[in-house]
C-alpha cells in the first residue's frame, strides 16, 4: 500500500513540474467550454424558440404576400423585418444586408402574385369546367398568365439544412395557398352558375401531425447548451489526459525508469496503480471544475445555469469511470507507442475521433446512420449518455448503470491489454 | 572468498528474429564478496547476460540461481537481495535526487525515518547532499552517475550489479564512485560489473571474465590472466591479445 502511495505522490509531482502538461489537462477544457458554449448557445437558443431574424420584401401587398408573412411569423422560428430605419425595404437593400452577412435570409415577394394567382387559378377551373360542359369556353380562358418566382437570398454561409427547412417550409404554405384559391374558385364558379355556396367547406388539412416531446415533470427534454456542452466538453478533457498519461507511459520506458522498477521488488500493477490514482484525481478535479464552471461561471456571460440538483454521486460515479476509461486507454496508447514522438499526435487524433464520433461536437441523432453506429463504440457516447440520463432524464445509479458497465468494462481491457502487450514485448 | 552466490549453468539466449546466439553454453559461478568484471568489445553478451543476472531477460536455455533462489519461483525475493545500476541515468528528470532516491527507496520496502536517513547518508558520501534538493536534470553527467549508483544501494543489497557505471564521468566523479563501491564490497555486498575501462578493471576487480561472441573466452584474477599472457603488461594487454583489434560495430 505505502508502494502504491509513493507511486502515486512521485506521479503527481511530475505532473505538477510539468506546466505545459497541466495547462492541457485544466487551462484547455476550461476555455474550451466557455468558448464552445457561448457560439452554441444561439444554435440551442434556436431550438429552444428564439427567433432568427429574417427580412421580407413585399412587392404585392395582396393576400397571398400577407399569407406568406403571417405564416412566417406564426411559425416561431423567424422574426419578420420589413422596413429598416422606418423605410419598407427594397430588394436591393435586403440583398446587400445578406451578402454582408447580417442576415441568414431575404424573401422577395413579386409584385402581383395574388391577382396573378387568382387569374390563374381561375382560368384552370373555368379550362376544366368547361371540358367538363359546365361552362363555355372564354377568352379568358386564353390569357397568357407568366409563372411568379419567390426570391430567396440566403447568406453564402448558410446551412444546407436551414435553407433545405426554409425551402420546403415555403413550398407548403404556397401549395395550401393554392389549393386555398381553387376551392374558392370552384365555389365562386358554381355560385355564378347557380349552385349553392357551401360556405362550411373545409379548406384544412384532413391528415396532420403532432409532435410530441416526452416530457418528465411537466418540462421538455431538451438539452440547451449548457446541459450538452459541460458533460461533452468534461469528457473531452477527461479523455485528454490520455496524451500526458500516454506520454508518461513512453517517458518512464526511454529514460529507464521502467527497466529499473523492473529490477525493483514491485509489481507492475503497483506502478500502473500510481499512475491510475494520480491521473483519476486529475479527472476528478476536472469534472468538478466544469461544473463549478457551469454552475457559477456561466450565469455571470448570460448563459443557463447548470442544475446539478440532488444527482451529484450519480454524475461523479459517471466522471469516475470515464476517468477510469481514459487512463485505461492512454496507458495502452503509451504501451503501444515506441517513442515519445509516436504518443501526442496518435492520442490527439484517436481523442478527437472519439470525441466526434461521440457525439461531444454533433449530437449522434443529427449523423449519418452509418456514423451513429459506429458512435456505440466511443467510450465518450457512453459517458454522454450516462450525462445525459441524469441531466435531462433525472436518471439515477440504476439509469447510468449500463453506460458505466461499458466504461469499468473498457478500463479492464485496455489495462488487460497492455500489461499482455507489455508482457509479450519483455520476452525477447 | 566463500561459497557461490551467483550460479550459472549453461545458460543460453538468442533474441527473437536474431541469427546469432548473444549468449551461448555460459557457465559461471561467483562468489559471496567477489568483485567480478565482466569485459568484453562491444556486442561480446556483456549486457545481455547482466540482464539475465537481474531477471530482465529469460535466457532461452539453461538455468542460473541467485543465493540459490530461481527467477521462475522466487522473482520478488532475489529483487530483494539484488540492486541495480543500469548504464543509461534511470531517473526521472524533474525531480528532485532526494525525491527520486526517496522513491526507489520504497520501492525497495523502505519506509519513514529509515528510508529518509539512508537517503540522506548516502548523499552525504556521494557528496551530494548540497545538491538533494535540486532538480536532477540540472545536474553534470558525474552527478547523475552518482545519483544513479545510490538509487540502486539504498536497500544495501547482498549483490549488486552495475552496468558501465563510470562511463563519461571525470576522474573525481569516478574515483568517488570506486570508492564507494570498495566500501559497499568491504561491507560484504558482492559486485558484478561491466565495463570498458580495462585500467579501472584491473584496479578495481577481484577477478574478472572476458566475453567475446558470447562465450567466456577467459576468466581469474587481473594478475594471473597477465602472468599468463605473452608480452601482456596490463590488463588492455590481455585483452587484444584475446580478442583482437578488429572493429564490433553492430547496426
Amino acid at each position: 500500500m505505502r508502494k502504491l502511495l509513493m507511486s502515486a505522490y512521485k506521479e503527481m509531482l511530475l505532473l505538477v513540474r510539468d506546466l505545459g502538461g497541466l495547462a492541457i489537462l485544466f487551462v484547455m477544457p476550461l476555455v474550451l467550454i466557455i468558448t464552445v458554449t457561448l457560439i452554441q448557445d444561439s444554435s440551442f437558443k434556436i431550438m429552444n424558440n428564439v427567433k432568427i431574424p429574417i427580412l421580407f420584401v413585399d412587392n404585392d401587398k395582396g393576400d397571398l404576400s400577407k399569407t406568406i408573412q403571417n405564416n412566417l411569423e406564426e411559425s416561431d422560428i423567424f422574426e419578420i423585418i420589413t422596413q429598416k430605419d422606418n423605410i419598407d425595404l427594397t430588394e436591393e437593400l435586403a440583398r446587400t444586408a445578406v451578402l454582408k452577412g447580417k442576415y441568414q435570409l431575404v424573401v422577395i415577394i413579386p409584385k402581383d402574385i395574388t391577382i396573378d394567382l387568382q387569374r390563374k387559378v381561375s382560368q384552370n377551373v373555368s379550362k376544366i369546367l368547361s371540358e367538363l360542359g359546365v361552362e363555355e369556353d372564354t377568352l379568358r380562358n386564353k390569357e397568357l398568365i407568366s409563372a411568379k418566382e419567390i426570391k430567396l437570398y440566403f447568406d453564402p454561409a448558410s446551412q444546407k439544412t436551414f435553407k433545405n427547412a426554409v425551402m420546403n417550409s415555403i413550398d407548403k404554405m404556397i401549395a395550401k395557398i393554392e389549393s386555398k384559391s381553387i376551392y374558392s374558385a370552384f365555389q365562386e364558379e358554381f355560385s355564378e352558375d347557380g349552385v349553392e355556396n357551401d360556405s362550411s367547406l373545409d379548406e384544412g388539412n384532413f391528415i396532420t401531425f403532432k409532435e410530441i416531446n416526452p416530457k418528465e415533470g411537466g418540462e421538455d427534454i431538451f438539452p440547451n447548451s449548457t446541459q450538452h456542452n459541460v458533460p461533452a466538453w468534461t469528457l473531452f478533457a477527461i479523455f485528454f489526459i490520455v496524451i500526458p498519461l500516454s506520454i508518461n507511459v513512453v517517458k518512464e520506458k526511454s529514460q529507464g525508469t521502467f527497466v529499473r522498477l523492473r529490477t525493483n521488488p514491485v509489481s507492475y500493477a503497483t506502478v500502473l496503480g500510481g499512475k491510475i490514482i494520480t491521473y483519476l484525481i486529475v479527472c476528478l478535479i476536472q469534472f468538478l471544475l466544469m461544473l463549478a464552471i457551469g454552475v457559477f461561471i456561466f450565469p455571470y456571460l448570460g448563459l443557463a445555469t447548470l442544475e446539478v440538483g440532488s444527482n451529484f454521486i450519480v454524475l461523479f460515479l459517471v466522471a469516475l469511470f470515464s476517468g477510469l476509461a481514459a487512463i485505461g486507454f492512454g496507458i495502452l496508447l503509451g504501451t503501444l507507442a515506441k517513442t515519445y514522438e509516436q504518443a501526442p499526435p496518435f492520442g490527439a487524433t484517436a481523442v478527437v475521433i472519439l470525441a466526434a464520433i461521440g457525439g461531444v461536437w454533433v449530437p449522434v441523432f443529427m449523423m449519418p446512420q452509418f456514423m451513429q453506429t459506429l458512435s456505440n463504440i466511443s467510450p465518450m457516447s457512453w459517458g454522454l449518455n450516462a450525462f445525459y440520463d441524469v441531466f435531462l432524464r433525472h436518471g439515477g445509479i440504476v439509469e447510468v448503470l449500463p453506460e458505466i458497465g461499458l466504461l469499468f468494462l473498457f478500463f479492464i481491457i485496455t489495462v488487460a491489454i497492455s500489461i499482455f502487450y507489455d508482457k509479450k514485448k519483455r520476452a525477447v | 572468498m566463500s561459497s557461490s552466490i551467483i550460479h550459472i549453468q549453461e545458460i543460453s539466449k538468442k533474441y527473437k528474429g536474431a541469427d546469432e546466439y548473444s549468449i551461448q553454453q555460459l557457465s559461471l559461478s561467483i562468489a559471496e564478496g567477489e568483485i567480478i568484471g565482466l569485459l568484453g568489445p562491444n556486442g561480446a553478451g556483456k549486457t545481455t547476460l547482466i540482464s539475465m543476472l537481474c531477471g530482465l531477460l529469460k535466457p532461452t536455455s539453461g538455468s542460473l540461481t541467485i543465493n540459490d533462489l530461481s527467477f521462475k519461483q522466487n522473482s520478488k525475493k532475489i529483487k530483494q537481495l539484488i540492486g541495480v545500476v543500469p548504464q543509461e541515468y534511470a531517473l526521472y528528470p524533474t525531480l528532485t535526487a532526494y525525491e527520486n532516491l526517496m522513491y526507489f527507496g520504497c520501492m525497495y520496502g523502505l519506509f519513514g525515518k529509515q528510508l529518509k536517513q539512508v537517503v540522506s547518508e548516502n548523499l552525504e558520501r556521494l557528496g551530494l547532499t548540497k545538491f538533494a534538493h535540486k532538480r536532477v536534470d540540472t545536474f553534470s553527467g558525474g552527478m547523475k552517475r552518482r545519483i544513479n549508483l545510490i538509487a540502486g544501494i539504498l536497500h544495501n543489497p547482498k549483490i549488486l550489479f552495475l552496468d558501465e557505471p563510470t562511463v563519461g564521468v571525470d576522474v573525481q566523479s569516478k574515483k568517488v564512485i570506486i570508492d564507494h563501491l570498495k566500501e559497499l564490497n568491504n561491507n560484504g555486498t558482492t559486485i558484478v560489473y561491466t565495463s570498458h575501462h580495462l585500467t579501472e578493471a584491473q584496479e578495481f576487480c577481484t577477478r574478472v571474465a572476458i566475453l567475446d561472441k558470447g562465450i567466456i573466452i577467459s576468466k581469474g584474477t587481473p594478475s594471473s590472466l597477465i602472468e599468463s599472457t605473452v608480452d601482456a603488461h596490463n590488463l588492455e594487454d590481455v585483452f587484444i591479445s584475446l580478442t583482437g583489434l578488429a572493429l564490433r560495430d553492430h547496426a
